[in-house]
Protein backbone atom coordinates (compact mmCIF):
# COMPACT_ATOMS: atom_id res chain seq x y z
CA UNK A 1 0.00 0.00 0.00
CA UNK A 2 1.15 3.53 -0.76
CA UNK A 3 2.56 5.55 2.08
CA UNK A 4 2.12 9.26 1.53
CA UNK A 5 4.68 11.87 2.46
CA UNK A 6 4.33 15.63 2.46
CA UNK A 7 6.94 18.00 1.14
CA UNK A 8 6.68 20.99 3.43
CA UNK A 9 8.67 23.18 1.04
CA UNK A 10 6.52 22.33 -1.93
CA UNK A 11 4.36 25.19 -3.11
CA UNK A 12 1.78 22.81 -4.52
CA UNK A 13 -1.50 22.25 -2.72
CA UNK A 14 -1.50 19.28 -0.37
CA UNK A 15 -4.12 17.36 -2.33
CA UNK A 16 -2.12 17.73 -5.56
CA UNK A 17 0.90 16.26 -3.80
CA UNK A 18 -1.17 13.21 -2.83
CA UNK A 19 -2.53 12.83 -6.37
CA UNK A 20 0.96 13.09 -7.87
CA UNK A 21 2.32 10.47 -5.48
CA UNK A 22 -0.35 7.98 -6.51
CA UNK A 23 0.32 8.69 -10.19
CA UNK A 24 4.06 8.36 -9.68
CA UNK A 25 3.55 5.00 -7.95
CA UNK A 26 1.32 3.84 -10.83
CA UNK A 27 3.87 4.94 -13.40
CA UNK A 28 6.75 3.02 -11.92
CA UNK A 29 4.65 -0.01 -11.07
CA UNK A 30 4.80 0.41 -7.29
CA UNK A 31 1.02 0.54 -7.22
CA UNK A 32 -1.28 -1.51 -9.41
CA UNK A 33 -4.96 -1.68 -10.28
CA UNK A 34 -6.75 -3.52 -7.48
CA UNK A 35 -4.59 -2.00 -4.75
CA UNK A 36 -6.46 -0.29 -1.95
CA UNK A 37 -5.51 3.29 -1.11
CA UNK A 38 -4.94 4.04 2.59
CA UNK A 39 -8.10 4.92 4.51
CA UNK A 40 -8.90 8.62 4.58
CA UNK A 41 -8.81 8.86 8.37
CA UNK A 42 -5.46 7.04 8.52
CA UNK A 43 -3.84 9.40 6.01
CA UNK A 44 -5.33 12.39 7.85
CA UNK A 45 -3.99 11.14 11.16
CA UNK A 46 -0.53 10.10 9.94
CA UNK A 47 0.15 13.34 8.07
CA UNK A 48 -1.89 15.52 10.49
CA UNK A 49 -3.87 16.99 7.61
CA UNK A 50 -7.52 17.74 7.02
CA UNK A 51 -9.49 14.59 6.03
CA UNK A 52 -11.30 16.73 3.44
CA UNK A 53 -7.94 17.21 1.70
CA UNK A 54 -7.48 13.44 1.40
CA UNK A 55 -11.05 13.06 0.17
CA UNK A 56 -10.40 15.72 -2.44
CA UNK A 57 -7.29 13.92 -3.68
CA UNK A 58 -9.19 10.63 -3.95
CA UNK A 59 -12.04 12.37 -5.75
CA UNK A 60 -9.60 13.78 -8.32
CA UNK A 61 -8.21 10.28 -8.88
CA UNK A 62 -11.76 8.97 -9.32
CA UNK A 63 -12.60 11.67 -11.85
CA UNK A 64 -9.47 10.81 -13.81
CA UNK A 65 -10.56 7.17 -13.87
CA UNK A 66 -7.62 5.96 -11.80
CA UNK A 67 -9.48 5.06 -8.63
CA UNK A 68 -12.90 3.90 -7.56
CA UNK A 69 -14.66 4.33 -4.23
CA UNK A 70 -16.46 1.28 -2.89
CA UNK A 71 -18.92 2.40 -0.21
CA UNK A 72 -18.08 1.03 3.20
CA UNK A 73 -14.86 -0.61 2.00
CA UNK A 74 -12.52 2.06 0.75
CA UNK A 75 -10.95 3.48 -2.38
CA UNK A 76 -9.24 1.19 -4.86
CA UNK A 77 -7.01 1.80 -7.84
CA UNK A 78 -8.64 0.75 -11.11
CA UNK A 79 -6.58 2.45 -13.79
CA UNK A 80 -2.91 2.38 -14.57
CA UNK A 81 -0.42 4.80 -16.01
CA UNK A 82 2.38 2.29 -16.50
CA UNK A 83 1.36 1.26 -19.99
CA UNK A 84 3.34 -1.15 -22.17
CA UNK A 85 6.54 0.78 -21.41
CA UNK A 86 6.80 -0.71 -17.92
CA UNK A 87 8.59 -3.82 -19.20
CA UNK A 88 11.36 -1.71 -20.73
CA UNK A 89 11.82 0.54 -17.73
CA UNK A 90 14.23 -1.68 -15.80
CA UNK A 91 16.73 -1.82 -18.63
CA UNK A 92 16.45 1.92 -19.37
CA UNK A 93 16.93 2.64 -15.70
CA UNK A 94 20.13 0.60 -15.64
CA UNK A 95 21.47 2.55 -18.61
CA UNK A 96 20.55 5.79 -16.89
CA UNK A 97 22.34 4.76 -13.70
CA UNK A 98 25.45 3.90 -15.73
CA UNK A 99 25.26 7.27 -17.46
CA UNK A 100 24.86 9.08 -14.12
CA UNK A 101 27.99 7.39 -12.81
CA UNK A 102 29.85 8.50 -15.94
CA UNK A 103 28.62 12.05 -15.42
CA UNK A 104 29.85 12.02 -11.83
CA UNK A 105 33.24 10.71 -12.87
CA UNK A 106 33.38 13.49 -15.45
CA UNK A 107 33.04 15.96 -12.59
CA UNK A 108 29.38 17.02 -12.85
CA UNK A 109 27.69 18.05 -9.62
CA UNK A 110 24.08 16.90 -9.03
CA UNK A 111 22.83 20.38 -10.05
CA UNK A 112 24.83 20.19 -13.29
CA UNK A 113 23.34 16.78 -14.03
CA UNK A 114 19.76 17.93 -13.40
CA UNK A 115 20.30 21.01 -15.53
CA UNK A 116 21.80 18.97 -18.36
CA UNK A 117 18.96 16.46 -18.24
CA UNK A 118 16.29 19.17 -18.09
CA UNK A 119 17.64 21.08 -21.07
CA UNK A 120 18.25 17.92 -23.06
CA UNK A 121 14.75 16.61 -22.38
CA UNK A 122 13.29 19.90 -23.50
CA UNK A 123 15.47 20.18 -26.60
CA UNK A 124 15.07 16.55 -27.67
CA UNK A 125 11.55 15.46 -26.78
CA UNK A 126 9.91 18.75 -27.77
CA UNK A 127 11.66 19.12 -31.13
CA UNK A 128 9.52 18.34 -34.20
CA UNK A 129 12.17 16.07 -35.74
CA UNK A 130 12.03 13.62 -32.85
CA UNK A 131 8.27 13.69 -32.72
CA UNK A 132 8.36 12.68 -36.35
CA UNK A 133 10.64 9.73 -35.66
CA UNK A 134 8.48 8.62 -32.75
CA UNK B 1 -22.96 16.78 7.01
CA UNK B 2 -24.53 19.91 5.58
CA UNK B 3 -25.79 23.15 7.00
CA UNK B 4 -24.26 25.83 9.18
CA UNK B 5 -22.43 24.74 12.32
CA UNK B 6 -21.78 28.21 13.75
CA UNK B 7 -23.48 31.44 12.83
CA UNK B 8 -23.12 34.86 14.40
CA UNK B 9 -25.00 38.05 13.56
CA UNK B 10 -23.71 41.46 14.69
CA UNK B 11 -22.39 39.69 17.74
CA UNK B 12 -20.86 41.86 20.45
CA UNK B 13 -19.41 41.40 23.92
CA UNK B 14 -18.29 44.18 26.22
CA UNK B 15 -16.06 44.03 29.28
CA UNK B 16 -16.77 47.23 31.19
CA UNK B 17 -16.61 49.95 28.56
CA UNK B 18 -14.37 48.05 26.17
CA UNK B 19 -15.83 45.99 23.37
CA UNK B 20 -13.90 42.72 23.09
CA UNK B 21 -15.96 41.73 20.07
CA UNK B 22 -18.30 43.88 18.02
CA UNK B 23 -20.29 43.59 14.82
CA UNK B 24 -19.06 40.05 14.36
CA UNK B 25 -21.01 38.44 11.53
CA UNK B 26 -19.87 35.14 10.11
CA UNK B 27 -20.93 31.63 9.38
CA UNK B 28 -19.03 28.39 9.48
CA UNK B 29 -20.37 25.64 7.22
CA UNK B 30 -20.62 22.21 8.84
CA UNK B 31 -17.87 19.72 8.06
CA UNK B 32 -15.12 22.32 7.81
CA UNK B 33 -11.98 22.69 9.86
CA UNK B 34 -11.69 26.40 10.46
CA UNK B 35 -8.71 28.36 11.68
CA UNK B 36 -9.37 31.39 13.87
CA UNK B 37 -6.45 33.81 13.77
CA UNK B 38 -5.70 37.29 15.02
CA UNK B 39 -3.39 39.06 17.42
CA UNK B 40 -3.73 38.68 21.18
CA UNK B 41 -6.77 40.61 22.34
CA UNK B 42 -8.49 40.39 18.94
CA UNK B 43 -11.49 38.64 20.49
CA UNK B 44 -10.74 35.02 19.58
CA UNK B 45 -11.32 33.58 23.05
CA UNK B 46 -14.35 35.81 23.55
CA UNK B 47 -15.88 34.50 20.32
CA UNK B 48 -15.23 30.89 21.37
CA UNK B 49 -16.68 31.48 24.86
CA UNK B 50 -19.79 33.05 23.32
CA UNK B 51 -20.12 30.11 20.95
CA UNK B 52 -20.00 27.59 23.77
CA UNK B 53 -22.41 29.58 25.94
CA UNK B 54 -19.89 30.42 28.67
CA UNK B 55 -20.44 34.11 27.92
CA UNK B 56 -23.70 35.87 27.18
CA UNK B 57 -23.67 38.30 24.24
CA UNK B 58 -24.25 42.02 24.92
CA UNK B 59 -25.65 42.44 21.44
CA UNK B 60 -26.34 40.34 18.38
CA UNK B 61 -26.80 36.60 18.29
CA UNK B 62 -24.86 33.38 18.10
CA UNK B 63 -26.34 30.12 16.84
CA UNK B 64 -24.96 26.59 16.89
CA UNK B 65 -26.67 24.36 14.32
CA UNK B 66 -29.41 27.00 14.31
CA UNK B 67 -29.92 27.08 18.07
CA UNK B 68 -28.84 29.22 21.00
CA UNK B 69 -25.80 27.57 22.60
CA UNK B 70 -27.40 27.91 26.04
CA UNK B 71 -29.92 25.17 25.17
CA UNK B 72 -29.92 21.46 24.50
CA UNK B 73 -27.56 21.98 21.56
CA UNK B 74 -24.80 22.30 24.17
CA UNK B 75 -24.48 18.49 24.11
CA UNK B 76 -23.27 18.83 20.51
CA UNK B 77 -20.38 21.13 21.41
CA UNK B 78 -16.96 20.05 22.60
CA UNK B 79 -14.64 22.71 23.97
CA UNK B 80 -10.95 22.69 24.87
CA UNK B 81 -10.14 25.97 26.59
CA UNK B 82 -6.81 27.77 26.49
CA UNK B 83 -4.04 26.01 28.43
CA UNK B 84 -6.33 22.98 28.69
CA UNK B 85 -7.59 23.50 32.25
CA UNK B 86 -8.25 20.20 34.06
CA UNK B 87 -8.59 19.30 37.73
CA UNK B 88 -4.90 18.61 38.27
CA UNK B 89 -5.33 16.24 41.23
CA UNK B 90 -7.70 14.00 39.27
CA UNK B 91 -6.44 11.09 37.21
CA UNK B 92 -7.57 10.67 33.62
CA UNK B 93 -9.81 7.79 34.73
CA UNK B 94 -11.45 10.00 37.36
CA UNK B 95 -11.95 12.80 34.85
CA UNK B 96 -13.58 10.37 32.44
CA UNK B 97 -15.93 9.20 35.23
CA UNK B 98 -16.67 12.82 36.15
CA UNK B 99 -17.43 13.65 32.51
CA UNK B 100 -19.83 10.72 32.42
CA UNK B 101 -21.78 12.14 35.37
CA UNK B 102 -21.92 15.64 33.93
CA UNK B 103 -22.83 14.86 30.32
CA UNK B 104 -25.87 13.26 28.77
CA UNK B 105 -23.92 11.75 25.92
CA UNK B 106 -20.58 10.30 26.94
CA UNK B 107 -18.48 7.61 25.32
CA UNK B 108 -16.34 6.18 28.16
CA UNK B 109 -14.79 3.53 25.94
CA UNK B 110 -13.77 6.05 23.30
CA UNK B 111 -11.97 8.21 25.86
CA UNK B 112 -10.26 5.24 27.51
CA UNK B 113 -9.13 3.61 24.29
CA UNK B 114 -7.78 6.90 22.91
CA UNK B 115 -5.62 7.43 25.97
CA UNK B 116 -4.51 3.80 26.00
CA UNK B 117 -3.49 4.03 22.33
CA UNK B 118 -1.37 7.07 23.12
CA UNK B 119 0.20 5.32 26.09
CA UNK B 120 -0.98 7.95 28.55
CA UNK B 121 -1.13 6.63 32.14
CA UNK B 122 -4.78 6.82 33.22
CA UNK B 123 -4.02 6.37 36.94
CA UNK B 124 -1.74 9.35 37.53
CA UNK B 125 -2.97 12.81 38.51
CA UNK B 126 -3.09 14.80 35.27
CA UNK B 127 -1.07 17.55 36.99
CA UNK B 128 1.86 15.15 36.94
CA UNK B 129 1.61 14.45 33.19
CA UNK B 130 3.59 16.31 30.53
CA UNK B 131 1.81 19.26 28.92
CA UNK B 132 1.50 17.26 25.70
CA UNK B 133 -0.18 14.38 27.52
CA UNK B 134 -2.44 16.79 29.39
CA UNK B 135 -3.53 18.34 26.10
CA UNK B 136 -4.30 14.85 24.80
CA UNK B 137 -6.41 14.11 27.93
CA UNK B 138 -8.36 17.36 27.42
CA UNK B 139 -8.92 16.46 23.75
CA UNK B 140 -10.00 12.90 24.63
CA UNK B 141 -12.52 14.32 27.14
CA UNK B 142 -13.89 16.77 24.58
CA UNK B 143 -14.18 13.97 22.00
CA UNK B 144 -15.93 11.67 24.49
CA UNK B 145 -18.99 13.92 24.13
CA UNK B 146 -18.97 12.91 20.46
CA UNK B 147 -19.49 16.57 19.55
CA UNK B 148 -20.69 17.76 16.16
CA UNK B 149 -18.80 21.00 16.72
CA UNK B 150 -15.42 21.07 18.40
CA UNK B 151 -13.99 24.39 19.59
CA UNK B 152 -10.32 24.59 20.53
CA UNK B 153 -8.67 27.69 21.98
CA UNK B 154 -4.92 27.62 21.17
CA UNK B 155 -4.70 23.97 22.20
CA UNK B 156 -1.15 23.48 20.95
CA UNK B 157 0.38 26.82 21.89
CA UNK B 158 2.40 25.52 24.85
CA UNK B 159 3.44 22.21 23.31
CA UNK B 160 6.81 21.21 21.90
CA UNK B 161 6.88 20.44 18.14
CA UNK B 162 6.54 16.68 18.58
CA UNK B 163 3.66 16.90 21.07
CA UNK B 164 2.00 19.45 18.79
CA UNK B 165 2.23 17.16 15.80
CA UNK B 166 0.83 14.26 17.85
CA UNK B 167 -2.02 16.47 19.05
CA UNK B 168 -2.90 17.45 15.48
CA UNK B 169 -2.65 13.83 14.37
CA UNK B 170 -5.13 12.74 17.05
CA UNK B 171 -7.41 15.62 16.15
CA UNK B 172 -7.34 14.91 12.39
CA UNK B 173 -7.88 11.18 12.97
CA UNK B 174 -10.88 11.97 15.16
CA UNK B 175 -12.33 14.34 12.56
CA UNK B 176 -11.81 11.62 9.95
CA UNK B 177 -13.82 9.25 12.14
CA UNK B 178 -16.66 11.58 13.07
CA UNK B 179 -16.82 14.34 10.44
CA UNK B 180 -17.11 16.91 13.23
CA UNK B 181 -16.82 20.60 12.44
CA UNK B 182 -13.80 22.22 14.08
CA UNK B 183 -13.00 25.80 14.98
CA UNK B 184 -9.41 26.12 16.09
CA UNK B 185 -7.76 29.32 17.28
CA UNK B 186 -4.00 29.44 16.82
CA UNK B 187 -1.01 31.63 16.10
CA UNK B 188 0.79 28.78 14.37
CA UNK B 189 0.25 29.43 10.69
CA UNK B 190 2.13 26.30 9.61
CA UNK B 191 -0.33 24.17 11.59
CA UNK B 192 -3.31 26.04 10.20
CA UNK B 193 -2.06 25.72 6.61
CA UNK B 194 -1.87 22.00 7.16
CA UNK B 195 -5.29 21.37 8.62
CA UNK B 196 -7.67 24.21 7.80
CA UNK B 197 -10.03 24.49 4.88
CA UNK B 198 -11.74 27.59 6.27
CA UNK B 199 -10.21 30.74 7.70
CA UNK B 200 -11.51 33.48 9.98
CA UNK B 201 -9.28 36.48 10.69
CA UNK B 202 -10.23 38.60 13.70
CA UNK B 203 -8.74 41.99 14.48
CA UNK B 204 -9.71 44.29 17.37
CA UNK B 205 -13.07 42.64 17.81
CA UNK B 206 -14.03 42.62 14.12
CA UNK B 207 -14.07 39.98 11.39
CA UNK B 208 -11.41 41.07 8.93
CA UNK B 209 -11.66 38.15 6.56
CA UNK B 210 -13.61 34.90 6.43
CA UNK B 211 -14.00 32.23 3.82
CA UNK B 212 -13.00 28.87 2.40
CA UNK B 213 -9.21 28.66 2.11
CA UNK B 214 -9.27 27.51 -1.53
CA UNK B 215 -11.48 30.46 -2.50
CA UNK B 216 -9.40 32.96 -0.57
CA UNK B 217 -6.17 31.75 -2.16
CA UNK B 218 -7.76 31.83 -5.62
CA UNK B 219 -9.08 35.36 -5.16
CA UNK B 220 -5.84 36.96 -3.97
CA UNK B 221 -2.55 37.66 -5.76
CA UNK B 222 0.65 39.46 -5.07
CA UNK B 223 1.17 41.86 -7.96
CA UNK B 224 4.51 43.42 -8.77
CA UNK B 225 4.60 46.21 -11.33
CA UNK B 226 5.30 49.85 -12.10
CA UNK B 227 4.75 52.32 -9.29
CA UNK B 228 1.04 52.97 -9.08
CA UNK B 229 -1.22 54.88 -6.80
CA UNK B 230 -3.25 52.39 -4.78
CA UNK B 231 -6.72 52.07 -6.17
CA UNK B 232 -5.62 52.57 -9.77
CA UNK B 233 -5.55 48.88 -10.55
CA UNK B 234 -7.17 47.33 -13.59
CA UNK B 235 -10.04 44.89 -13.49
CA UNK B 236 -11.68 45.93 -10.25
CA UNK B 237 -8.89 44.59 -8.07
CA UNK B 238 -9.03 45.69 -4.47
CA UNK B 239 -5.70 46.48 -2.87
CA UNK B 240 -5.34 45.00 0.60
CA UNK B 241 -1.79 46.01 1.26
CA UNK B 242 0.69 48.02 -0.79
CA UNK B 243 4.36 48.79 -0.53
CA UNK B 244 6.26 51.01 -2.91
CA UNK B 245 9.78 51.76 -4.00
CA UNK B 246 10.72 54.60 -6.37
CA UNK B 247 9.71 52.67 -9.44
CA UNK B 248 7.91 49.61 -8.27
CA UNK B 249 4.76 48.76 -6.38
CA UNK B 250 4.12 45.47 -4.64
CA UNK B 251 0.46 44.91 -3.95
CA UNK B 252 -1.49 42.19 -2.27
CA UNK B 253 -4.84 42.45 -3.97
CA UNK B 254 -8.18 40.74 -4.13
CA UNK B 255 -8.83 40.25 -7.82
CA UNK B 256 -12.23 39.81 -9.39
CA UNK B 257 -10.80 38.31 -12.59
CA UNK B 258 -7.32 37.57 -13.92
CA UNK B 259 -5.27 40.68 -14.58
CA UNK B 260 -4.05 40.55 -18.15
CA UNK B 261 -1.92 43.68 -18.13
CA UNK B 262 1.60 42.34 -18.86
CA UNK B 263 3.14 45.16 -16.81
CA UNK B 264 2.06 43.30 -13.68
CA UNK B 265 3.75 40.11 -12.55
CA UNK B 266 1.37 37.94 -10.56
CA UNK B 267 2.26 35.54 -7.81
CA UNK B 268 0.05 33.20 -5.85
CA UNK B 269 -0.22 33.93 -2.15
CA UNK B 270 0.12 31.67 0.85
CA UNK B 271 -2.29 31.62 3.76
CA UNK B 272 0.32 33.36 5.86
CA UNK B 273 0.77 36.18 3.28
CA UNK B 274 -2.97 36.67 3.35
CA UNK B 275 -3.31 36.80 7.12
CA UNK B 276 -0.37 39.18 7.50
CA UNK B 277 -1.70 41.48 4.79
CA UNK B 278 -5.16 41.71 6.32
CA UNK B 279 -3.85 42.23 9.82
CA UNK B 280 -1.44 44.95 8.66
CA UNK B 281 -4.19 46.56 6.58
CA UNK B 282 -6.47 46.74 9.59
CA UNK B 283 -3.85 48.77 11.44
CA UNK B 284 -4.14 51.57 8.92
CA UNK B 285 -7.09 53.98 9.04
CA UNK B 286 -8.28 53.29 5.49
CA UNK B 287 -8.63 49.61 6.15
CA UNK B 288 -10.65 47.64 3.66
CA UNK B 289 -13.03 45.47 5.59
CA UNK B 290 -14.17 42.14 4.31
CA UNK B 291 -17.04 40.83 6.30
CA UNK B 292 -17.83 37.14 6.22
CA UNK B 293 -20.62 36.53 3.81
Amino acid sequence: MIEFVLDGRSKGATYTQLVLQVKQALRVGLAQPGDQLPKVRDVAQTLAINPNTVLKAYRVLEIEGLAEGRPGVGTFLVGTLAGPSLANQAELREQLVAWLHKAQVAGLAPEDITALIDTTVRATLDSPAVKHIL
Amino acid sequence: MTGIALETGALGKRYGRTWALRGCTLHLPAGQIAGLVGPNGAGKSTLLHLAVGLLRPDEGKVRIFGQDPRTAVLTDIGFVAQETPLYRDFTATELITLGGKLNQRWDVELARSRLAQLGIPADRPVGKLSSGQRAQVALALALAKRPRLLLLDEPAAALDPLARREFLQTLMGAVGDTGATVLLSSHLMADLERVCDYLIVLQTGHVQLAGAVDDLLAEHRTLVGPRTASGALPGGAQVIRASHTDRQSTLLARIARPIENPAWAQHEVTLEDLVLAYLAAADTPTAPTCMGK
